[in-house]
């Protein structure tokens, strides 16, 4: 399957997880479990910046209109989308391993330790700013900051059993041909 | 002029970045009260489409046979209410020149509209419902919304040609009229904190008022939106506003908002009559 055709189906099946699985779930008023996002940690590494960013703001878009309050999420993943290939620089191990596989994944990050980095500090981001956002909008700061964090532990531990349930296969690649 | 390209150039990434991030903002601030927006109409049909697909799937589980013929006969029971009928005094009848069908019917000030809920929200800030019918079926900006227990749900706040979003009681910006049935009668503005769904609070009610946990608050009729008479909630909890002269009222809503399926809308002939009205007192006194 070609690499656009399995990013349209993640991003049709991931928002719709989002909005009729796990916004339907009211485990808590406290807690409100995100796993959409990953779609964005999940871009492959050769796309260009520009194009991630409008990418995650169309992906971040289309949850906002199912939950009627345009922009918040938009802006959540328009910022994770930035910061991405920053970390992604910090964080892989030798030089040029970015072009050897296809996207981000426990074996392209080298070991679990950088990957699990890469997803806890990129839920954090996401959550936080949704959170500074929401709490400039309605107050409320206590209240906001107790729910991101309750919420970021609780969306980490859903992104690791998806990792786990769905395996992704990477290819290695090498450019020496 | 050359500088500014190559600079252009050299950050368009961040600058794209920015960009977005200020749309996104604008979008926060613009919208959260949700007016008319330019793709918000689209938006609805889209996500009102996909919304009912899923809501099939779900219905079959709620029995949606005898929820139907339930609900058609309600509708039919309230539009025979004494309370839809407005009856005016017999000195100032205005004539009509006419023929008169049915006799009652010119007097007639509210009407039900039933709709299906496709979709609902209680665990966000400012939760919405999305209704199956929309301008084509009649329902108007405005209209007040009430569940299948004439209890008060929301107001619809925006319409599309086949959907309406409903700003659903749980909202922080919902503010609907109140007053407490006992006594004589106070009226309030229910709000939402945002906190816990299903507990919300009214304010304004003055600490003359006699009131006591388990009171029931009912809508006053105040608004063009809600008739007077349907059930708000009940009270639970009774503080001291300190800053003022008011009580804090914390009730329970008597709609449950977790598992809404079916509601009425209501029109009121008069809306847009009032409405005008208003308006042009208000350009009078300007």
């Amino acid at each position: 399957m070609s690499t656009f055709v399995k990013n349209i189906i993640r991003f049709i099946l991931f928002i719709l997880v989002q909005v009729f699985v796990l916004d339907k779930i009211h485990l808590h008023q406290m807690i409100t479990p995100y796993l959409y996002f990953l779609f964005i940690l999940w871009l492959p590494f050769n796309m260009s910046r520009t194009w991630q960013l409008a990418i995650a703001f169309l992906y971040g878009f289309t949850l906002d209109s199912f939950r009627h309050n345009p922009g918040f999420h938009a802006a959540a993943c328009v910022l994770i989308a930035y910061i991405r290939p920053f970390l992604v620089n910090l964080l892989i191990p030798q030089e040029g391993a970015d072009g050897n596989y296809e996207e981000p994944s426990l074996k392209s990050m080298g070991g679990a330790l950088p990957y699990f980095i890469y997803l806890a500090v990129l839920t954090i981001i996401h959550h936080g700013w949704l959170f500074v956002l929401e709490a400039w909008q309605f107050g409320n700061f206590w209240y906001f900051l107790v729910k991101t964090l309750l919420s970021a532990a609780v969306s980490l531990l859903l992104i690791i059993i998806t990792e786990l349930l769905f395996a992704r296969k990477q290819k290695f690649r090498t450019n020496t041909v | 002029m050359r500088n500014i390209f190559l600079f252009i150039r050299r950050y368009f990434t961040l600058l794209f970045f920015l960009l977005l991030q200020g749309f996104c903002i604008y979008l926060i601030v613009h919208y959260n009260s949700y007016h008319n927006a330019v793709f918000s109409v689209t938006a609805n049909q889209l996500t009102g489409k996909v919304n009912e697909q899923y809501n099939k799937v779900e219905n079959y589980f709620n029995l949606k046979k005898t929820n139907d013929s339930l609900w058609q006969a309600n509708e039919k029971l309230y539009n025979k209410l004494k309370e839809d009928f407005q009856l005016p005094d017999t000195a100032s009848k205005a004539m009509i020149d006419t023929v008169k069908v049915d006799s009652l019917t010119q007097y007639r000030k509210y009407t039900y509209l039933h709709a299906e809920v496709i979709e609902n929200s209680v665990n966000t800030q400012s939760n919405f419902i999305v209704l199956n019918r929309g301008s084509l079926g009649n329902i108007k900006k405005g209209m007040g919304i009430v569940d299948i227990n004439n209890a008060v749900v929301g107001s619809v706040a925006d319409v599309s040609n086949d959907y309406a979003v409903v700003m659903s009681l749980l909202h922080k910006d919902s503010k609907m009229d109140g007053m407490l049935l006992r006594g004589n009668g106070e009226t309030g503005t229910a709000i939402w904190d945002g906190i816990t769904p299903n507990i919300l609070s009214i304010t304004h009610i003055p600490k003359s008022a006699k009131v006591a946990k388990g009171d029931t608050i009912i809508s006053s009729g105040n608004s063009t939106s809600i008739p007077r008479g349907k059930l708000l909630g009940f009270v639970t909890d009774v503080l001291l506003e300190k800053s003022s002269n008011n009580y804090l009222i914390k009730f329970r809503s008597a709609a449950n908002f977790y598992n809404l399926q079916y509601v009425y809308a209501i029109d009121n002939s008069e809306q847009e009559a009032i409405k005008q009205l208003l308006e042009k007192a208000k350009q009078q006194n300007k």
